[in-house]
């Protein structure tokens, strides 16, 4: 952390959006955590990917729960909707506020002691339920806060600081997610924005339950020789399956790839999903291929990183639900109290 | 009155005149107001002494009427670049301009002139008649004679007169105690570390973004009584504090230590200026082009971190680096750090003499 603000000054080739913003204007108050925490390049990363989409602000809504993940809210985003919840149920606000208004794009970020912990039954059903949002989840493996013992997600075998060695199964988040029924599921690293941002990006233009588990190293916790979330462990240990692109529906496509190498994952908003294979066995559109090639590998010790798993024609919770097409704010009178000829239908139908 | 002339004298001269008595002063110059050679701030005094500057004029002739001067005429031009960036003065055809006047000041510059050294002891002149000269020791071709300041390398200003006096006297120290003029030195060079505290600097790292605060002036018909009358007040305490706010550190540098660093991001993260970038290591002009934010300045050297775990490079971008020290800041294990430069120059004196040379018995 430090006590001086950012300088508001900035480069002055920085670049503008197709909202004539700089990525500068994407930003929050400057990060309280501490030096070198991989949380704050997550922050970085979400800022970059909101600005290359020409994201609206003031349509986003930034939820966290408690924790150290959870105070990056404050970080990003400072002209956007913001809601920081009891620990580890983010989630369910989430999920009201999403059915309040559909049309704000929802960025849950949460950490693992509140998604794995004390939050892990809100964390299954939101993804269960298909909650349109991008969940993500800055996973170090100890708590930070309480000076870093081990979190649920931890993996077993793998020392904390001090010596001590986790005799815990660690919870695979992403796993989890996928077997739940998230339509986009992904994992990367905080060291590696070429990889994050797109996988963000790609997060936030998915019309159903997107999911990201960020190794995020805690450097005062948590990276030390027999951590398993240390810098050096992820990168020696970091298996990615795929590179993503996001293209969105105003840039033209003209990067080549060799033919067969490309996936290309049209969604419904039109933006297109394109992956490059990078390992040659990896096939993302199917749910229990990529379920078992993340275990066969963790396994192994690899963390398998990538887009591991996508739905292009994914219902979210309020197609499930068959609610109406309009936010909730937006209702008048006139649809809300239809009068009592409809309600005498209504009973009618009941009987 | 008319003062002839772009540079620093003619704002002197203009200036000097109003305070003895000019009414109606102005400066005519051939060039165009932009490039005239006077520093910003003397042209805004001399314009804020109610004194035109009138641009693009080239004098043609002077109007004169039973021995006393009455006028001077001048021709108009405008600037025009070659392909090569060259400019030369084209006559626009307007009609001439003609100015009355009874006085005309002219401070186009001076020429050095050598005519009092004869020409036979020793000294050599080159065809523009200055004296040939080593550049580095400013020796002339009579070992005996240096020169230094305009009359060495041409008009230069007042602070390398000051370092040609520096080294001319380092010449002659090294020339009386016969050692090798050429074998001089470097000048002493140092880096202190400015960190006090996690967030603590011996050296002020906020920026301001504030613009510069003007001087104060005295009232404008006090100043032009009295030509003795100071004409900037000064900074009080509390402006001359906010002023002083402003400044870069240009002294203060960031030094990297690649052995420290564990590629965390955090110092890209927080850069206000994106000058920093850790990329594969390439030739410097296809680094430049991939750098987080353009590095267009090629005379700007890149300061390159090479050693990291990855085999990456740390690049950074001197040109836009407002030396916050927000990157030392964020720093997880200290890689960075915020450094005062000291440099000091080489004196005259037993400093400058090599060691080589055996001590004479007193």
């Amino acid at each position: 952390m430090t006590y001086l603000a950012k300088p508001k000054l900035h480069h002055p080739d920085l670049p503008k959006n197709a909202l004539g913003l700089t990525r500068r204007d994407y930003e929050g108050t400057i990060s309280t955590l501490c030096a070198g925490c991989g949380h704050d390049s997550i922050s970085a990363a979400i800022i970059q990917a909101c600005w290359e989409l020409a994201v609206q602000p003031h349509r986003v809504a930034k939820l966290s729960g408690i924790g150290c993940s959870s105070k990056t809210p404050t970080y990003f985003l400072d002209k956007s909707h913001g809601f920081n919840s009891v620990h580890g149920r983010m989630p369910s606000v989430l999920t009201g506020a999403n059915l309040a208004n559909r049309e704000l794009l929802y960025l849950g970020v949460s950490g693992d002691g509140d998604s794995a912990s004390i939050g892990l039954g809100q964390f299954a059903h939101s993804m269960r339920r298909g909650v349109n949002m991008t969940y993500i989840v800055e996973n170090n493996g100890v708590y930070g806060l309480t000076k870093g013992q081990f979190s649920a997600t931890a993996d077993r075998g793998s020392k904390s600081k001090r010596g001590a060695v986790n005799t815990d199964e660690g919870i695979d988040l992403a796993c989890l997610a996928m077997q739940l029924g998230a339509s986009y599921v992904a994992r990367s690293f905080s060291g590696d924005k070429h990889q994050l941002v797109p996988l963000i990006k790609g997060a936030l233009t998915h019309p159903g339950a997107a999911f990201i588990d960020v190794v995020s190293p805690c450097v005062a916790f948590n990276n030390h020789e027999g951590s398993t979330r240390s810098y050096d462990y992820v990168r020696h240990h970091n298996e990615a399956v795929n590179s993503l692109d996001v293209i969105t529906m105003h840039k033209e496509i003209t990067a080549e790839y060799p033919p067969g190498s490309l996936q290309e994952v049209r969604q419904h908003d039109g933006s297109v999903l394109r992956l490059r294979k990078l390992a040659d066995d990896y096939d993302s559109s199917s749910r229990i291929a990529a379920m078992s090639y993340v275990q066969s590998h963790y396994a192994r010790g690899e963390i398998v990183t990538g887009l591991l798993y996508v739905e292009p024609d994914a219902i979210d919770l309020h197609e499930h639900l068959g609610t109406t097409m309009r936010p909730l704010n937006e209702l008048g009178d006139k649809e809300l109290c239809p009068g009592s000829a409809a309600l005498a239908q209504f009973n009618a139908s009941l009987r | 009155m008319i003062v002839l002339g772009g540079g620093n004298t003619a704002m002197d001269c203009c200036r000097s005149a109003r305070r003895l008595g000019g009414e109606d002063v102005k400066v005519i110059v051939r060039s165009g107001f932009e490039e005239m050679k006077a520093s910003p701030w003397e042209k805004e005094d001399a314009q804020h002494e109610g004194i035109p500057i009138l641009n693009y004029l080239v004098p043609k002739s002077f109007q004169h009427e039973g021995g006393k001067l009455t006028g001077m005429t001048f021709e108009k031009v405008k600037a025009v670049y070659d392909d090569k960036g060259r400019r030369s003065l084209v006559p626009t055809g307007e009609p001439d301009e003609s100015f009355e006047c009874d006085q005309v000041l002219v401070a186009v510059g001076q020429e050095n002139a050598f005519t009092w050294i004869e020409r036979d002891i020793g000294i050599e002149f080159d065809k523009w008649g200055m004296p040939k000269l080593d550049e580095k020791t400013l020796q002339s071709t009579l070992p005996r004679v240096f020169f230094g300041g305009d009359a060495a390398l041409g008009p230069k200003n007042i602070i390398w007169a000051v370092a040609h006096g520096h080294e001319a006297a380092v010449s002659i120290d090294k020339f009386c105690q016969g050692e090798s003029l050429a074998d001089r030195p470097p000048p002493h060079m140092n880096l202190v570390s400015q960190k006090m505290g996690i967030h603590e600097w011996s050296y002020d790292n906020n920026v301001v973004p504030d613009a510069r605060y003007a001087v104060p002036l005295k009232e404008l018909k006090l100043a032009l009584k009295d030509i003795r009358t100071e004409v900037e007040l000064g900074f009080d305490p509390q402006l001359a504090w906010k002023e002083a706010q402003r400044c870069l550190n240009c002294d203060v540098q960031t030094v990297f230590a690649p052995k420290l660093c564990i590629e965390c991001d955090a110092c890209v993260d927080i850069c206000p200026m994106d000058c920093i970038t850790f990329t594969p290591d390439g030739e410097e002009a296809e680094v430049r082009a991939r750098l987080n934010a353009p590095s267009d300045n090629a005379s700007q050297d890149l300061y390159v971190g090479a050693g990291l775990k990855t085999g990456r490079i740390m690049a950074k971008d001197e040109d836009v680096c407002l030396h916050c020290g927000l990157c030392a800041e964020r720093c997880p294990t200290g890689a960075w750090d915020m450094q005062k430069f000291y440099l000091e120059m080489t004196h005259a004196g037993p400093g400058c003499r090599s060691r080589e040379t055996p001590r004479q018995a007193a």
